[in-house]
Parts: C-alpha cells; sequence; structure tokens
C-alpha cells in the first residue's frame, strides 16, 4: 500500500472538488485549516508502530483531492480512534474525524474491513454489535446478573432500513 | 432508599466478555446508594460503525437516548465508548436542529423521537461527581494502603475535550483521585494517556498488541503490583491478551489487570470471592492475598 502512496502524482489524478465534498460532511469542515505541521504524525501512537500510517499524510492527499489513492488505501483503516490527534492538533482540524469522513467516503464505494459488516449485521440481529454465546447468556444468571436486555430488531430495522450502509450490508448477507 | 438512579446501558463488550466489571461495578453501586434500572430494549450505542457510517452511529445512539427519555431516566455506563458516543450525539443533536430533524425521521419509523432531556454518564463520572469522594472515603473500611498500582483511563473517557470535557486529557486526575481514595499508591508513568490499541484488533493486530505491550513495559518499570481500568475494551487489550503479549515478544509480565470497582470493592469491605476475581485470566493471587495480610 506504499505504493499507493508513493508512485508519482499525475495532474489528471487530481479532483480539486474532493475537499469541497469532505467539508460538506459532518467532522470534515475544517480539512483546509491544516498547513501540514505535523503534530498529528509525531503524536499518532499508531504511526508509531506502522511504517504507512500517517495522518498528516492522510489529509494532504485529501487536501490535494488525491481521492483514489486516499480512499483505496489501507492505512486509512489502521486509525485507532484515540483522538490524540484531534485534541492536540494547533489548526482545529479534527484529524480524527476527516479521517473517519474518509472512510465512511470509502465505504460509499464498497470499502468496508469485515469486520464492520460483521458487525453490522449483529446489530441488525440482535441489536447488540457482537453475538453473545446462548452460554454467556445463561451464565449470567449463576453469576447473579439480571437478564439482559433485548434488541428490538423489528424497530431497529425500521429505523435503520434506508440508511445506505445497512442496505449494503443486508443485501451482501442475502447474496 | 437510593439516593441516585440511572438507566443501566451495559453496551455490547460488557456482557460479550467482560462479566467481572459488570458484577463488581453492580456491587459497589449499590452500596453506594445508586439504583439502577435496566434498559427496557437495547441496542449498540453506534460506536463500532461510526467508521463506515457516521449516520448509522447517529441514529444507534439517538435511539438509546430517545428510549431513556421516555423512561425518564439519565443513563450510566460501564463503557468509556459508549459514554462518550451518547455524550457527544445528545449535544450535536440538541445544538443542531436540522440534524435533530434529520435523525428523528429515521426514529419517527419506529415511533420514537429526541427530545435532548436525559443526560448520560460514565461511572466515573457518577462516582466523582454524583456520589462525591466524601461519600466514598467513607464507606472504605479497609484502606488498602499495602499496594501500588497503575492507572489507565483509555481515550475516550479523555477525548476528543469537546465532547467529554470532566477531565484533563493531557494530564486526567479522575481516575488517579478515585483510586486514592481506596487508600492504594497510585503510580506515575510514562506515556499514561496512551491507547491501548484495541480498536485496530481486527485491521491489524501486531500493531494493537505492540501499543498493548509498550504500556505494559511502562508500568512494569514502575513496578507497580497492578494496573486499573475503566474500559472493558483496554481491559481486554491488557487482561485478556496479556498472555498473548508475553508470548508474541518474548516478554514476561504477569501484571494483574483489574476494574476500578473491584478495587474499591476491597477497600469497602465486600468480599473479593463477590467480586468475581474468577473471571480474570492473569493471576491476582499475589495482589489478592497482599490486600488479606494487610488487613489483618
Amino acid at each position: 500500500m506504499t505504493e499507493t502512496l508513493e508512485k508519482p502524482i499525475r495532474a489528471t489524478e487530481i479532483n480539486p472538488k474532493f475537499k469541497y465534498e469532505i467539508a460538506k460532511m459532518h467532522g470534515g469542515e475544517k480539512l483546509m485549516r491544516c498547513f501540514q505541521c505535523g503534530t498529528c504524525t509525531s503524536d499518532c501512537p499508531v504511526a508509531r508502530f506502522s511504517d504507512t500510517y500517517r495522518p498528516r499524510q492522510i489529509i494532504r492527499l485529501a487536501q490535494l483531492g488525491l481521492k483514489d489513492r486516499v480512499l483505496k488505501s489501507d492505512t486509512l483503516w489502521l486509525c485507532a480512534a484515540c483522538f490524540t490527534c484531534t485534541d492536540r492538533c494547533p489548526q482545529d482540524v479534527e484529524v480524527a474525524s476527516v479521517i473517519r469522513v474518509l472512510r465512511n467516503l470509502a465505504a460509499e464505494q464498497g470499502i468496508v474491513p469485515r469486520v464492520f459488516t460483521e458487525e453490522g449485521s449483529s446489530i441488525l440481529e440482535s441489536g447488540y454489535a457482537y453475538r453473545i454465546p446462548e452460554l454467556r447468556l445463561k451464565k449470567r444468571e449463576t453469576l447473579g446478573l439480571p437478564p439482559l436486555p433485548k434488541g428490538n430488531v423489528e424497530s431497529i430495522r425500521k429505523t435503520l432500513h434506508d440508511v445506505g450502509f445497512f442496505k449494503k450490508c443486508v443485501e451482501k448477507k442475502g447474496e | 432508599m437510593a439516593e441516585h438512579k440511572y438507566l443501566m446501558f451495559l453496551g455490547c463488550a460488557i456482557p460479550y466478555r467482560v462479566a467481572a466489571y459488570e458484577i463488581s461495578a453492580r456491587k459497589v453501586l449499590k452500596k453506594l446508594g445508586v439504583e439502577l434500572v435496566e434498559m427496557p430494549e437495547f441496542n449498540c450505542c453506534g460506536l463500532p460503525l461510526d467508521p463506515v457510517s457516521h449516520e448509522t452511529m447517529l441514529i444507534l445512539a439517538a435511539r438509546n437516548l430517545a428510549i431513556a427519555e421516555q423512561k425518564g431516566l439519565d443513563i450510566i455506563t460501564l463503557c468509556p465508548g459508549c459514554a462518550g458516543t451518547l455524550k457527544k450525539v445528545n449535544k450535536m443533536l440538541k445544538e443542531d436542529k436540522v440534524l435533530r430533524e434529520e435523525i428523528n425521521k429515521h426514529l419517527k419509523e419506529a415511533g420514537l423521537e429526541f427530545k435532548g432531556n436525559v443526560n448520560a454518564k460514565h461511572i466515573m463520572q457518577v462516582l466523582i461527581e454524583d456520589v462525591g469522594l466524601e461519600k466514598i472515603k467513607d464507606m472504605v473500611v479497609k484502606p488498602l494502603t499495602m499496594i501500588k498500582v497503575a492507572e489507565h483511563n483509555g481515550c475516550h473517557i479523555l477525548r476528543p475535550k469537546e465532547f467529554i470535557g470532566f477531565d484533563d486529557p493531557e494530564d486526567p486526575k479522575t481516575l488517579k483521585t478515585l483510586i486514592e481514595a481506596t487508600g492504594a499508591t497510585c503510580l506515575d508513568y510514562m506515556d499514561e494517556t496512551e491507547c491501548c490499541g484495541a480498536p485496530s484488533v481486527g485491521v491489524n493486530d501486531k500493531i494493537a498488541l505492540q501499543l498493548a505491550r509498550d504500556k505494559l513495559n511502562h508500568i512494569k518499570m514502575v513496578d507497580a503490583q497492578a494496573m486499573i481500568t475503566i474500559c472493558p475494551f483496554c481491559h481486554i487489550m491488557y487482561d485478556t491478551n496479556e498472555l498473548r503479549i508475553e508470548k508474541m515478544f518474548n516478554e514476561a509480565y504477569g501484571i494483574p489487570v483489574l476494574h476500578y470497582p473491584q478495587l474499591l470493592g476491597l477497600a469497602m469491605g465486600i468480599q473479593a470471592e463477590e467480586l468475581a476475581f474468577n473471571e480474570l485470566r492473569v493471576d491476582v493471587s499475589k495482589i489478592l492475598s497482599k490486600v488479606c495480610e494487610g488487613g489483618k
């Protein structure tokens, strides 16, 4: 994936309107404030252990309008959402939120790591993001814990039925 | 009679695999006069799906807030992720009328409406703001002066400051103060506010475990006898995964990881057997015997 970021940039790759698309979304409003100081990358706990994940680079790619490179990059999914960059950014860019916006845009193109589709289907089936084994539910009683509140599945489905991600999630499951 | 009443929002991780946190929290809260009412129905707070669909997160969180509003009760959570999400969405929807109407359109499909008249708090916030430090100290019958521990707050109880805003994310004091209220010494160490790595599990396990290992190294350096957490995900990273980290990086830690209510419970004189220590992975016998000997 480093390759995607290191290949020479061609003018034809640039989508000059991409930054405005991001700035219209919740959390992406302040993308243009970034002046590339690098506070986000230097404070990022993931960047310390990754050779490729650099929040500053992701922001720059987004500003430049290198839409495909940034949305198709594996590194986009490495952010741990610890919000250190958001709290320390001297320009108040809300870096973690911009990255979340970019992930949302990637998801709209069908790029979704499996863990998220699994959690999505689990929520539709039970209300819970993880499939809680029957054994655990029974064990609650022996541990003296009250029964687990149930998900109102029908009602949850009603509230989510026209959300793009869920349409995809459910459709995929039906395939 | 209970002085404080809350709707208990368990989240997904705790019923899935972190029972000790729930068991100890319920015992401690009961003794401190906090009454818990169960959620009439449940759905995930929404945070796990925020990366792929912000809209989904907003709807799921708002749905829970709307249910709490029907009950007329504020929410308490044990998970900082849930607390942070519910707080954030509550604030966003209260302040942004257009967004509120948009989300309410979805909720209306299920006969629900977000009005914005309840709050959500993490257990730590309830302990410090509602129960109060004085009352907690009064309830400590067995001060744990014989042990030295290290705290780990986790990210979502601190950041982003704009939405959480009850402690200083650069130099958090609340958990330390609560630990010291039990009589235990709370040690300072390097990079205290650093992420445990849990959100990267499933995307890149190696990076996630390296983050957790870093923290365990720093805690080992100051000779802490235990680590104290207030987040189910952080607890999984350090307790459930400690052995895995030891094997992967050829290290030996043996650092027990306690949920804060377990520590407080001990200090409040609740028997160790009632605080679900047997649910933890890392051996706790050493620190428990230290507590028991010290009490004699």
